[in-house]
């Protein structure tokens, strides 16, 4: 089986169209953030989360009802399963906690409390700033390794798209008002490694063609061919990272499902970057002001 | 050259398979697992200052000491209590099931008053010797006390003077008891009849035997799973990671044929080799760390995609299998280690993220690199040397 063999695919003929859409994509992120902003989970905003099953089915309106005589009604309810919710509030007490597990149980008959997140505003804060050192260390790091890694031009345009990448990963995740958690922290990381890892493929290959280039060809030949002679890496590596991640997706539960859906976005924008962000920056750079090689 | 040691290095993968084996079963007895997986409590408490209790050194010191005492009385398995920082306590209680009852026997101060009418406290808990449940001509639990000498002294003193008059027992500045006082009671000996359940009763007797906080403490963090979402979660992990070695396994032999069969020998091993290393260095298990090693898996192969397009190329560009083969694994490992490192670089700052489950990720995902970037080069080299003759891959 092959599904791609010796294509002559012309990327960087298409590469207009691709800024358009890139454009789009990070305008959509950073309106969709500043506009809806993150719906921070209780990691890093604080509050109490509790998940709790019920012998029964329960349905939204009623447990609102109830949450209501705690002025609660204005919480988030989730549901996990169908006799399982979780709840989410602002930081409850623990009287307060004990107050409305022993109300639903009066309620529904019984309400097993299955799972406590409970997080104080300082513990929040702690997270918070532990969660933007390692962002920041993450892009810190894989910044110095650009520059060891990388001739300058090709170093700018990757760590563009890791930026571009990392957007719209969170774009994503504010545009669905997914909850930005510790565990989608680690996915926009993850996400960060494999985009700088995909750019390093192809302009490494870039750069061996520009060696040994053909008098007849010009820079966006030697790109494009470049990327055809990765593609099926490129394409093949995607689709093995993103079976297991697919499989998390779908059978891994529910508490990874976000994860899941995080990286997969990642894995696509990450590889379509490495094609119509790095190498396509790249180019234009080059035409426009061209190094002496 | 390789093909020289070839015996030998075949010798070292069949010797690290043994071994791994050895190590990792019984699989269910050797692994660890967090919190989230096996179920229990993290909780994080920070001693605050009151007017009447500011915080020191050895005030925090005692705290540590005294929920210790009071979780020993738990019976918890292997309960973790650290201090962390300058005022936080760290307790972990693996496998509890009633979170919530750990929590009040663990953040309540338990300072036990009694207070005559005009509200003066009179003796307080600093004097008990021990307190146990016992039942009343009702059958209804109550609290038995007893005071040490000191204790007694003073007792016999308080109820001979409130004779005819209330006696209020205080825990924590409430009102739980306010029994008339019959008769001076001399011996040192009383009981707290306050209404209580049985489980009331039995966390009042805890508290009251292990002492009072000599500081308030407040829980700032909670984090708690019941066992059966967490078995339910290991299940469902489980499920999703044989899932995906599968579809990854099948993938590489549909697409590379004999050369992807030796492919999945090697992530086979990666398998192995990861939970050997991952059990060797005593790690747990989080649920986002399962994340972690199924992310892995997908990136396990990817060296070996590397090098199977690299040799393809060598042979289209006319070179024979051998200097291929030698050429692929050669001209992808720049590549492979770019890769990993890259991943490596975002996974390790991934443990800066303090002790919570997610450090598990970090870890999985880190040793998941490590250990890929070994069995997908040099492993896999070895399978491609021992069948490199009988192998044909359509190029």
């Amino acid at each position: 089986m092959e599904f791609i063999r010796g294509t002559h695919i012309n990327f960087m003929g298409v590469r207009r169209i691709a800024y358009v859409v890139s454009i789009i994509f990070v305008a959509l992120s950073l309106g969709s953030i500043a506009l809806r902003g993150l719906n921070y989970g209780v990691d890093f905003a604080g509050g109490t989360l509790l998940q709790f099953r019920f012998p029964r089915e329960v349905t939204t309106e009623e447990l609102r009802a109830t949450l209501g005589t705690m002025g609660l009604e204005k919480s988030v309810i989730q549901r996990f399963s169908p006799t399982e919710v979780v709840i989410r509030t602002p930081k409850l007490s623990q009287e307060d906690q004990n107050r409305l597990a022993a109300l639903l149980k009066e309620k529904f008959g019984s309400a097993e409390l299955l799972r406590i997140e409970d997080v104080g505003p300082a513990v929040g804060a702690d997270l918070r700033r532990m969660g933007i050192v390692a962002l920041l260390g993450a892009i810190g790091g894989i910044l110095v390794y650009v520059a060891f890694r990388f001739e300058f031009r090709p170093a700018v345009t990757s760590i563009l798209a890791l930026a571009h990448d990392g957007l719209f990963v969170v774009g994503v995740v504010s545009l669905l008002q997914k909850e930005f958690t510790i565990p989608i922290l680690a996915a926009v990381l993850t996400v960060l490694g494999y985009s700088i890892n995909d750019s390093i493929v192809v302009m490494d290959r870039v750069r061996e063609n520009l060696v040994g280039k053909k008098r007849s060809e010009d820079l966006e030949e030697i790109v494009n061919r470049s990327i055809n002679e990765v593609l099926s890496r490129t394409i093949n590596t995607a689709l093995t990272t993103a079976l297991p991640v697919l499989a998390l997706y779908f059978f891994g539960g529910k508490m990874l499902q976000d994860f899941a859906l995080a990286i997969l976005v990642g894995l696509v924008v990450g590889t379509y970057s490495s094609i119509f962000v790095v190498s396509a920056l790249w180019v234009d750079w080059e035409k426009r002001r061209p190094r002496r090689r | 050259m390789k093909r020289r040691f070839l015996p030998w290095r075949f010798l070292v993968v069949l010797g690290l398979i043994v071994i791994s084996l050895f190590v990792v079963f019984p699989i269910q007895d050797r692994i660890r697992l967090g919190l989230d997986l096996k179920g229990g409590s993290h909780i994080l408490l920070e001693c605050v200052d009151t007017p009447e209790a500011p915080v020191d050194e050895d005030a925090v010191r005692r705290v540590v000491e005294i929920i210790r005492n009071r979780i020993d009385q738990l019976g918890v398995a292997e309960p973790v209590i650290a201090r962390q920082g300058e005022r936080r306590v760290l307790v972990q209680l693996p496998g509890v099931t009633d979170p919530q009852r750990a929590v009040e026997i663990i953040g309540k101060t338990a300072l036990l008053e009694f207070k005559d009418e005009t509200g003066k406290t009179l003796l307080t808990g600093a004097h008990l010797k021990n307190a146990q449940v016992q039942f009343d001509r009702l059958g209804r639990p109550v609290v038995a006390i007893s005071f040490d000498s000191e204790g007694a002294k003073l007792f016999a003193q308080a109820t001979t003077a409130n004779v005819g008059k209330p006696l209020g027992i205080y825990l924590d500045g409430k009102l739980i008891s306010n029994p008339i006082v019959q008769e001076p009671i001399p011996g040192g000996e009383a009981q707290i009849t306050g209404r209580f359940t049985l489980e009331e009763a039995q966390n009042l007797a805890i508290l009251l035997r292990a002492g009072a906080l000599p500081v308030k403490v407040e829980v700032i963090e909670n984090r708690s799973v019941e066992p059966t979402l967490g078995r339910d979660s290991v299940r469902a992990g489980l499920r999703a990671a044989v899932l995906g070695v599968i579809l990854v396994l099948a993938f590489m032999v549909l697409y590379y044929g004999a050369f992807g069969l030796l492919a999945d020998l090697a992530l086979l091993c990666f398998v192995l080799f990861f939970f050997a290393v991952f059990i060797g260095l005593r790690a747990t298990l989080t649920l986002p760390g399962i994340a972690g090693f199924v992310l892995t898996v997908g990136m396990a192969v990817d060296a070996n995609v590397l090098i199977f397009e690299r040799i393809k190329e060598e042979f289209r560009a006319g070179k024979t299998w051998r200097a291929s083969i030698e050429a692929g694994f050669q001209k992808a490992f720049r590549t492979i280690l770019d890769a990993n490192l890259t991943t490596l670089i975002a996974a390790v700052l991934l443990f800066s993220l303090g002790s919570g489950p997610i450090k598990g990720f970090g870890v999985t995902l880190s040793l998941g690199i490590l250990c890929s970037m070994f069995t997908g080069v040099w492993v896999s080299r070895v399978f491609v040397d021992l069948f490199a003759d009988r192998l044909k891959m359509r190029a």
